[in-house]
């Protein structure tokens, strides 16, 4: 087990790498690092600042003291902010994984079940309804939902905030919503319109699952030794969340992602808000930078999503093969 | 009797695929339903734990249990019955057992279902069944995959077992085995259920198991039985010509049932319209009246024209 969990680190370094080198070409092609200077500034002193950055290196060795900084969290000056982007990110990210955090719930606890009741009773009025819905959810760009749900719930009713965080609370450096009544308001229809869409993949992914493994072998099995039905269905949901475990670290891989357009519309302000802002001022530091946290990111939950389905599925501990 | 069959009828789309089965099961008694591959025995075995796959239905019969009419029960009625009243097993034993789940656990989940006992006393009664066929009681924390094909359908005799069901459907319960191990596995799913007493439907191809389980045969081809007996008289003489093909094609039906045709031609699928004997095209000493008039099935012996 712990060489299956070897292997599984020792193939994320070049998927890190190579993440990062396109973070560092993004720099190369994007950004003129020396556009602070002004456009009146000399070429001596052009030369004399590059030469203070490095940036008269060799590429490969710039790459590999770009590799070196990031590794200790530093990605230089944000242009726009006058910051270090480091610090910048850190102050937003608890935003967008409070975000992608309830979305996610918001996905388990609309998917299961609702995958569930389409697979058991799939003739059944409810699941048709549930497939159809999950249908318009596959279907609907994020910033529509979003943009629907502020019409109804925000514009019209009036019952949630439309934009922001609501007020927040530091926990040491972590600042929370979660903890005041303005904070857990603000977060409903985020993560209502980011979930919408991974409760309806969920709920495909689990309905799928759970046909196959009612009409498996061990399923007719249990039927005939008078398992009753309540154990029936929680076998089947066992075997139905092994390709959902599976699936599970680019789900919240998405997750992150899709956040990019859901700050936007909500004014969320997590690193996907910060991106789009600094994408539209051309502030490449700060580009970079998210690239390279958010392929840890990709690549921290994908090992944490292995071992999950380690921990649950025994065929897959014996190693290759078998 | 335990078990009475009257006149069953199993249709699918295509048309009638077991028709006007007649059979009886005594306590403890061991009968094999033999055949090509499609004549209609795995949907009569599943007719009889009320488990017909989707596609098919009763279409006739009476199926009289130790006193309840099973052609009549709706779902909960054979929730009550299932497992703890009739059991049964399958062919594929690779995909019987739950693989998610220690094999230990899998007995005594399905003990404590049947007899709410308490969990040590249930795992103890797992450890017990485990030694009844041959597994030491230490393999109880292994996976399903950890076992071979054989003591995997070991354990899956003991699952259908440990309830002490009255009655066993046994599908094709060795077909997946290695040769040299099937009568074998045969011979210890008899000494176990009539040991305890539960009758067995042996559901087999394989000419070995049935003479090394069953007390009665019954040969079934297209949807009908057309031959009965005691195993021994049965497998020495059989009466009906297509008894007597099965048992010299015994090889070709032994090792590739899909794959070689065993008999010459092949048997009429369900829906087929057939007008006398059903065997005659196939049958060496079809005449005249074969072609034109089917013959019925004695109480013992050969439904043929023509039998010995
Ligand atoms: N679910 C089903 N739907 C339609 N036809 C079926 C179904 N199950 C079995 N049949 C047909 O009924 C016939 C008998 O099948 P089966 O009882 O499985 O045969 P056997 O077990 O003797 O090989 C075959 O022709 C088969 O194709
Ligand atoms: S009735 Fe005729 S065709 Fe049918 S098995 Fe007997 S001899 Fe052959
Ligand atoms: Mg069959």
């Amino acid at each position: 087990m712990s060489r299956l969990l070897l292997t599984r680190l020792l193939e994320a370094v070049p998927v890190l790498l190579i993440s990062a080198a396109a973070a560092f070409a993004l720099g190369q092609v994007a950004g003129d690092p020396l556009a602070a200077l002004g456009l009146d500034a000399s070429a001596a002193q052009r030369a004399a600042a590059a030469a203070r950055l490095g940036l008269d290196a060799p590429l490969p060795e710039q790459y590999l003291r770009f590799l070196w900084a990031a590794l200790h969290g530093d990605f230089g000056f944000s242009i726009r902010l006058a910051r270090p982007v480091g610090a910048l990110l850190l102050e937003r990210l608890p935003a967008t994984v409070e975000l992608a955090g309830a979305a996610f719930l918001v996905a388990l606890a609309a998917g299961i079940p609702a995958g569930m009741l389409a697979a058991l009773h799939p003739r059944g009025l409810a699941a048709r309804a549930v497939m159809a819905v999950s249908l318009l959810g596959v279907s609907l760009p994020t910033f529509l939902t979003g943009t629907l749900l502020i019409l109804l719930f925000a514009a019209t009713l009036r019952w949630l905030p439309s934009f922001g965080r609501g007020e927040v609370v530091a926990l040491g450096g972590w600042s929370t919503g979660l903890l005041t009544g303005s904070g857990r308001l603000a977060l409903i229809l985020p993560a209502l319109t980011l979930g919408a869409f991974q409760a309806a993949l969920l709920l495909r992914l689990v309905a799928d699952g759970m046909r196959g493994a009612l009409a498996s072998g061990h399923v007719r099995f249990a039927r005939a030794r008078g398992l009753p039905p309540r154990l029936i269905r929680r076998h089947a949901l066992r075997h139905a969340l092994v390709p959902v475990l599976a699936a599970f670290g680019m789900q919240l891989g998405l997750l992150v992602a899709f956040s990019i357009v859901t700050e936007q519309v909500f004014q969320w302000p997590g690193i996907g808000l910060l991106l789009v802002q600094s994408i539209a001022a051309a502030d490449v530091p700060v580009m970079t930078a998210y690239l390279v946290l958010t392929s840890v990111l990709f690549v921290a939950l994908s090992l944490l999503a292995d071992l999950l389905a380690l921990a649950v599925d025994p065929r897959l501990r014996q190693g290759r093969g078998g | 009797m335990l078990l009475s069959v009257t006149g069953l009828s199993i249709a699918v789309a295509a048309g009638r695929a077991v028709d006007q089965v007649s059979f009886t099961l005594d306590r403890g008694e061991v009968l094999a339903l033999v055949g090509e591959s499609g004549a209609g025995k795995s949907l009569t075995g599943a007719a009889l734990i009320g488990l017909l796959p989707e596609g098919a239905r009763l279409a006739g019969g009476r199926l009289e249990f130790a006193g309840v009419a099973l052609e009549r029960l709706a779902e909960p009625g054979w929730r009550r019955l299932r497992g703890r009243r009739i059991g049964a097993v399958f062919q594929d034993p690779l995909a019987a057992l739950d693989p998610l789940a220690r094999i230990g656990d899998q007995l005594v989940e399905t003990l404590r279902v049947h007899h709410a006992a308490s969990r040590p006393r249930a795992r103890r009664q797992a450890a017990e069944w485990l030694a009844q066929v041959g597994i030491p009681a230490a393999r109880a924390r292994a996976w399903p995959h950890e076992l071979s094909g054989g003591m995997r359908q070991r354990v899956a005799i003991a699952l259908a077992l440990a309830p002490r069901p009255a009655l066993l459907i046994a599908d094709e319960p060795t077909t997946a085995l290695d040769v040299s191990l099937r009568g074998q596995v045969a011979a210890l799913l008899r000494r176990l259920a009539t040991g305890q007493g539960t009758a067995v439907l042996l559901i087999s191809h394989d000419i070995a198991s049935v003479a090394a389980a069953a007390d009665r045969v019954a040969v079934m081809y297209a949807g009908r039985i057309v031959e009965t007996g005691a195993t021994a008289a049965l497998l020495r003489a059989p009466a009906h010509p297509y008894t007597a093909a099965l048992l010299a094609a015994r090889p070709g039906i032994l090792h590739r049932p899909d794959r070689l045709p065993a008999i010459e031609g092949t048997m009429p699928p369900p829906g087929a319209t057939v007008t006398g004997c059903a065997f005659a095209p196939r049958c060496g000493r079809a005449d005249a009246r074969c072609a034109a008039e089917a013959p019925d099935l004695p109480p013992h012996g050969a439904a043929c024209w023509h039998h010995d």
